[in-house]
């Protein structure tokens, strides 16, 4: 038999403390990922009537919303540019986040059927949440790319750095998702308080006005907030908007993003042994 | 390389009580806990269990090692430490080999999703690669039978062609140990003996197996030497038949009665609580060995705690091979049925007569049963007593010999010189 070559001995023992990451096993499983997401994405808009129309009809009402309340009616200063596309540009990678970090945070009690039956390295379950966000972003997109040009605007050459932009989103949701899925085996108060987080996380983030609002001896303070930084990446790449200091900017959110995602990872691996018997 | 697959030593595991049970914890009880641990050291004393505890053993490269028990023996637990769901509290294991672990079919299936996608994504979950399932897709759909459903969500599947197709991408998972809990448990009489087909196929492929079964038939039938856990521990490591036979005696009384403690009710009964079971000889008393040649009595003793439409209440007799030989119930009769065709709360005997001259000498079991046809199944307990009989005066008995078979019926023959 072929295997026996590569039979590897496994050493089940308690663990205590920290526990490496790992990685070599999650890359074992590489096509679980895979397969969970594409389970997401399929099972996502069956029986839907509007199918993948949602993916741009949630963004798109929103920013009707906010550009009659925020854009007419309370002036909200949006750099010069027109508020439905100033608005839109933030909602993108806004609704990826939201809905990355809300799946992330959920994988593990919604999948607790999986986790007390079978073995497979855990990190899977955040993660393929986060990645299945991603082809709803994509038809959005495609979306605002059609505004853009109904209003007359072309993307500026940082467009080529929007996937790095779309990775700093994915980071943060994924690092705060690790800890909020976690907790959420032992307490289920994080399912209760995660829209709410939701909503607060918004307004803290660029999304229905400029950064420029933001007194600027605060700025870099406000950059902490990884969102920041991808918001206003977005803007900047896809409408040539201007900030000052915008690489330091995204600087200090790229550094914020990578503290949460290695303590999330950390954290996670601390926790997963509890999980099939908790959860 | 060490000629063993599977080496555990002195693992244990153990629960605080109420984690499994109780209801999810809040945040805000478990800062409580924390301020209250502050000003009171060492108030908290958690309760705990030992699921499994001290328990060592090997098991060789090859070899199908059957493990049996009572509910809440450890038998899970101990599946569970070996295919890594859950960690253990102290000991280890080593594993050589892949391990594939079957605790339960159609794992990660999804209703929404068609047959063939489920293949997909549960062979994935089952840790097999995509080049592998593509290779077995079509023996998978064949063996479950659902090729004219393949396309269809699994939702609008019957529960038996569900069952098939589950069972049918766990089973062409080729794992060099196989680690299997109760799967066969499920399913109908014709798909049961395809699933122990195919695990006696991997039994033979070489590989190794641990099955964990209360099925007693299918253990002996694939496997030769069996673990009996009790109460966490390791009682008895034995070849099958003597382990199973030990199984099947120990704990029970030897007076001829099994009475249940409310903890070994399950909450789900209700309202049918069962009370005891005994066996009487022909003079009426509670005895553990009866008599081939004279009549005997099995009853029932139960309480209905509110009326039950269609109850019977019966049991099966079976032989410490694992092989039925009949089953009863007390609304059989049709005209009993209907004049029980609800039967009001109180308490109650179901007394069942044995004919003399039935059965043969040897050890029974007796199993349990109340449900109503096709509505519930109120309570069940396949191992609730065993007895012994003896065949002293039966028919051939001047031949000290064992006869096979389960029975020993007094027939008519007639010899002619033709």
């Amino acid at each position: 038999m072929a295997l026996r070559e590569q039979t590897a001995v496994t050493l089940i023992r308690p663990s205590r403390g920290w526990a490496a990451l790992d990685l070599r096993d999650l890359w074992l499983y590489r096509e679980l990922i895979y397969f969970l997401t594409w389970r997401d994405l399929k099972v996502r808009y069956k029986q839907t009537l509007l199918g993948a129309a949602w993916a741009v009809l949630q963004p798109f009402l929103t920013m009707v919303v906010f550009t009659i309340f925020f854009g007419n009616f309370a002036k909200v200063s949006s750099e010069g540019f027109p508020y439905p596309v100033f608005s839109y540009a933030a909602l993108l990678p806004w609704g990826l986040f939201s809905k990355a970090l809300n799946d992330a945070s959920r994988s593990l009690v919604g999948n607790s059927h999986m986790i007390t039956k079978i073995y497979f390295p855990r990190l899977i379950l955040p993660l393929s949440s986060v990645l299945s966000g991603v082809v709803d972003f994509g038809i959005a997109f495609l979306f605002l790319l059609g505004m853009m040009a109904f209003y007359g605007l072309y993307p500026t050459w940082g467009i080529l750095l929007l996937p790095l932009l779309l990775l700093l989103a994915l980071v943060t949701a994924l690092g705060v998702g690790l800890w909020l899925s976690a907790l959420n085996v032992l307490y289920r108060d994080v399912g209760y308080a995660l829209p709410f987080l939701t909503q607060l996380w918004m307004f803290i983030s660029p999304i229905i006005y400029s950064i420029n609002t933001v007194p600027e001896q605060w700025r870099l303070v406000y950059a902490l907030n990884p969102m920041t930084g991808v918001v206003q990446g977005f803007r900047w790449a896809l409408l040539g908007s201007q900030t000052e200091q915008l690489g330091l900017i995204l600087a200090i959110s790229s550094a914020t993003a990578i503290v949460m995602l290695i303590s999330g990872l950390f954290y996670f691996r601390r926790m997963e042994r509890l999980f099939a018997d908790r959860v | 390389m060490s000629r063993y697959a599977i080496q555990v030593r002195d693992l244990g595991k153990q629960y605080r009580i109420g984690t499994v049970v109780t209801r999810y914890p809040t945040l805000r009880e478990a800062l409580a806990d924390r301020v209250q641990a502050l000003f009171h050291r060492n108030h908290h004393t958690d309760e705990t269990i030992w699921a499994l505890r001290h328990v060592s053993f090997e098991v060789e490269h090859g070899k199908v090692l059957g493990v049996i028990g009572r509910n809440g023996a450890g038998k899970s637990t101990l599946l569970k430490i070996l295919s890594r769901v859950t960690e253990p509290t102290e000991g280890e294991a080593e594993i050589r080999g892949r391990v594939g672990s079957l605790l339960e079919v159609g794992t990660g299936f999804h209703p929404e999703l068609t047959g063939r996608e489920n293949i997909y994504l549960n062979g994935a979950i089952l840790g097999m690669k995509r080049a592998e399932i593509d290779r077995k897709f079509d023996e998978i759909v064949a063996f479950a039978e659902v090729e004219p459903f393949i396309d269809t969500p699994v939702k609008r599947y019957s529960s038996g062609m569900y069952l098939r197709l589950a069972f049918a991408v766990a089973a062409h998972l080729e794992p060099e140990i196989l680690v299997v809990d109760e799967v066969l448990a499920v399913g109908d009489a014709e798909f049961q003996r395809k699933c122990l087909g195919k695990m006696g196929e991997v039994a033979r492929e070489g590989r190794t197996v641990l099955f964990v079964s209360h099925n007693m038939s299918a253990i002996l039938r694939l496997t030769e030497e069996t673990l009996v856990l009790d109460k966490g521990r390791l009682v008895m490591r034995a070849p099958t038949p003597e382990a199973v036979d030990y199984y099947l005696s120990q704990g029970f009384s030897q007076t001829g009665e099994r009475v249940w403690d409310p903890e070994e009710i399950p909450a789900s009964a209700a309202p049918f609580r069962p009370i005891a079971l005994r066996i009487r000889n022909a003079q009426g008393q509670v005895v553990d060995t009866v008599r081939s040649v004279e009549p005997s009595v099995i009853e029932i003793e139960y309480e209905l705690s509110a009326p039950i439409a269609g109850l019977r209440v019966g049991f099966y007799l079976m032989s410490t091979r694992g092989e039925y030989v009949f089953t009863s119930f007390d609304t059989d009769d049709p005209e009993r049925f209907e004049r029980f065709s609800v039967r009001p709360a109180g308490r109650y005997i179901s007394r069942c007569l044995l004919p003399a001259n039935l059965l043969n000498e040897g050890r029974f079991v007796v199993g349990v049963n109340a449900s109503t046809y096709r509505v519930r199944r109120y309570f069940q307990d396949e191992q609730a007593l065993t007895f012994t009989v003896d065949a002293t005066g039966a028919p051939g008995t001047q031949w000290p010999e064992p006869r096979l078979g389960a029975v020993r019926p007094r027939l008519e023959w007639q010899v002619e010189v033709a």
